[in-house]
């Protein structure tokens, strides 16, 4: 390979003949190429561009350009009431609404410091879980999409349509809820609510199996992602990433379990890492497996906060909420897990005002999608759609 | 800290890594406030706030090896604007930290710290996007979620809309 060196600047094109590399042409030109994908490209689930330097079929340089959907929430949240910025956490992240409502609550529940009923926080915990069974069903979903499987993607789309019709009954609304409250809940779920989510765990439960399956047991799926986009744990502490990405990387860190919130502690679940035996730890195929594990350790927590949950009688799901929510002034960092990892509010009060000061959302699709630059140097443009689909971006919270 | 007051574990934890860090820096830094939902110090001599970075992350005490959240904030009485990060040790000794960083709200600048946490580059260029203040050293200072055409800094508290951007009226 030596002389193949010393030929000149340009590219080469070989041949390889009983053992020997003969140059076919020399002093190629080769030029590096500008390929903008998106902001309307399928792959890039939303409005996210990517910049991408490419040299052939090698990406030399992947630079995000977001800010598409950016929608200023936090200079929103500046202007209205601490109440009234439940349903803007709904359109952070469309696909988990629940889980950033119950983020929301909770900071704001901190800096007013008070308790809530138990039962409530039973029914957060649930719809939070089966919101985050729904969450990852479109993850996975898409992801087949995005490497050239079509049927898990039905598959989840059905199941999903199950978990969002219960909740659209419990709450009104299919994807932007405005359920969870500060201080409680909107409402109590209707009678038969958790019957019917017991029986939907016992129907997901061989789905999931399934659908595991379909996507592990495929070989063009593994083979797409199977060492692909390998990110080592301490660098994705070190860029911040969450939730099943940084799980995936092989650090057993769960917010729900390592900085509790909520009645989580009581309850039993495992932490989702990969064991490194079907997949190369911090890969996209184990950030894929995280997110099909954690659905069935969502069905365990839901199946355990149906036996724990205390029963409805007198229990007034607006009891604890305070007629006029003024905080005393004072600011607050408070996170919760996401099914897409660290969703954060900084929150900061004067004491006067029923209007946060500051109100700054931690998003952990952006802290998550910042690594790009260094995820996608080097590899091939098919790999980068893998990639990207592995993040799990929801380009609303990206944005905000 | 109030006496007779209950401190929970984590503020100990934090004044804990506090102390350490004051012990090294001394006036760099300024007291730190204990309260329950954030503990936090300042620092109030920014052009040594990489260099306290650097100490957090490294030093064996606090490991500060994660960036939770980077917030810009805007302090109009002052004639400031500034930074507030929160940090913990994660999966090494959980321990927790917020600081705050202020510059002068026209033309003020903080050093950079996306060459000790990662999570701080775009963070930055968020914080600059939104009130800014520049970031000294950092590899790609430019907007990133407004147009790199925009005028002003949106979350100024004294922030007016452009009319019009690019011949679209711009308020509603």
């Amino acid at each position: 390979m030596q002389e193949l060196d010393t030929i000149g600047q340009g590219s080469v094109r070989v041949t390889r003949k009983s053992d020997k590399l003969v140059i076919l042409e020399k002093d190629l030109a080769t030029e590096q190429m500008v390929l903008a994908m998106g902001p309307q490209h399928p792959s890039t689930h939303g409005v996210l561009k990517l910049e991408c330097l490419t040299d052939g079929e090698v990406i030399t340089e992947a630079i995000p350009v977001l800010g598409y959907l950016h929608r200023c929430f936090e200079k929103c949240c500046e202007n209205i009431d601490y109440p009234a910025v439940v349903p803007y956490t709904d359109r952070l992240d469309y696909l988990a609404g629940m889980n950033s409502e119950f983020a929301y609550a909770l900071a704001v529940e901190k800096l007013l410091d008070i308790e809530i009923p138990r039962r409530a926080e039973f029914i957060r915990v649930i719809v939070a879980e089966l919101n985050r069974i729904a969450s990852h069903l479109v993850a996975i979903g898409t992801y087949g999409i995005d490497l050239g499987a079509f049927t898990p993607f039905l598959f989840c789309f059905r199941d999903r349509e199950i978990i969002l019709g219960l909740l659209e009954w419990a709450s009104g609304a299919r994807m932007l809820y405005n359920y969870i409250w500060i201080g409680g809940l909107a409402c109590d779920v209707p009678a038969d609510f958790l019957k019917r989510v017991r029986e939907f765990v016992t129907y997901f439960r061989p789905k999931a199996v399934e659908l595991q399956e379909l996507l592990t047991g495929n070989e063009i799926f593994v083979k797409r992602t199977h060492g692909i986009g390998i990110m080592p744990a301490d660098v994705a502490i070190n860029y911040g990433w969450s939730g099943p990405m940084l799980r995936g990387s092989g650090v057993k860190w769960d917010l729900r379990r390592n900085d509790p919130y909520s009645v989580y502690p009581e309850i039993d679940f495992k932490v989702v890492v990969p064991d490194g035996k079907h997949s190369v730890i911090g890969d996209c195929l184990s950030r894929h497996l995280v997110r099909a594990a954690e659905m069935e350790e969502s069905l365990k927590i839901i199946e355990q906060c149906i036996d724990k949950i205390p029963s409805s009688e007198g229990f007034n799901s607006r009891s604890a909420i305070p007629k006029r929510i003024r905080p005393k002034a004072g600011e607050v960092y408070s996170r919760a897990e996401n099914p897409r990892g660290e969703l954060g509010f900084y929150i900061e009060s004067d004491g006067k005002s029923t209007k946060p000061i500051r109100c700054k959302a931690r998003s952990s699709c952006f802290v998550n999608l910042s690594a790009m630059k260094d995820l996608s140097k080097g590899q091939l443009i098919p790999d980068l759609v893998a990639i990207i689909g592995s993040i799990d971006i929801v380009l609303g919270e990206v944005d905000r | 800290m109030e006496e007779g007051k209950v401190v929970s574990q984590s503020v100990q934890d934090s004044a804990a890594a506090y102390s350490i860090i004051h012990e090294r820096f001394g006036a760099a830094v300024s007291a730190l406030d204990a309260n329950e939902t954030m503990p936090f110090f300042e620092v109030v001599d920014t052009d040594r706030w990489v260099e306290i970075a650097l100490f957090m992350r490294d030093h064996a005490k606090l490991k500060f090896n994660y960036m939770a959240c980077l917030t810009g904030v805007d302090y109009p009485a002052e004639e400031k604007v500034g930074i507030i990060c929160n940090f913990e040790s994660l999966a090494q000794l959980n321990h927790k930290l917020a600081i705050k960083l202020k510059c002068a709200r026209k033309g003020g600048s903080i050093p950079s710290v996306a060459c000790v946490w990662h999570t701080a580059n775009w963070h930055e260029r968020e914080a600059y996007d939104l009130f800014g203040m520049t970031f000294t050293g950092h590899p790609e200072m430019k907007r990133i979620l407004c147009p790199d055409d925009w005028e002003g800094h949106p979350l100024l508290k004294d922030y007016k809309v452009q009319e019009k951007y690019h011949g679209i009226k711009v308020p509603y």
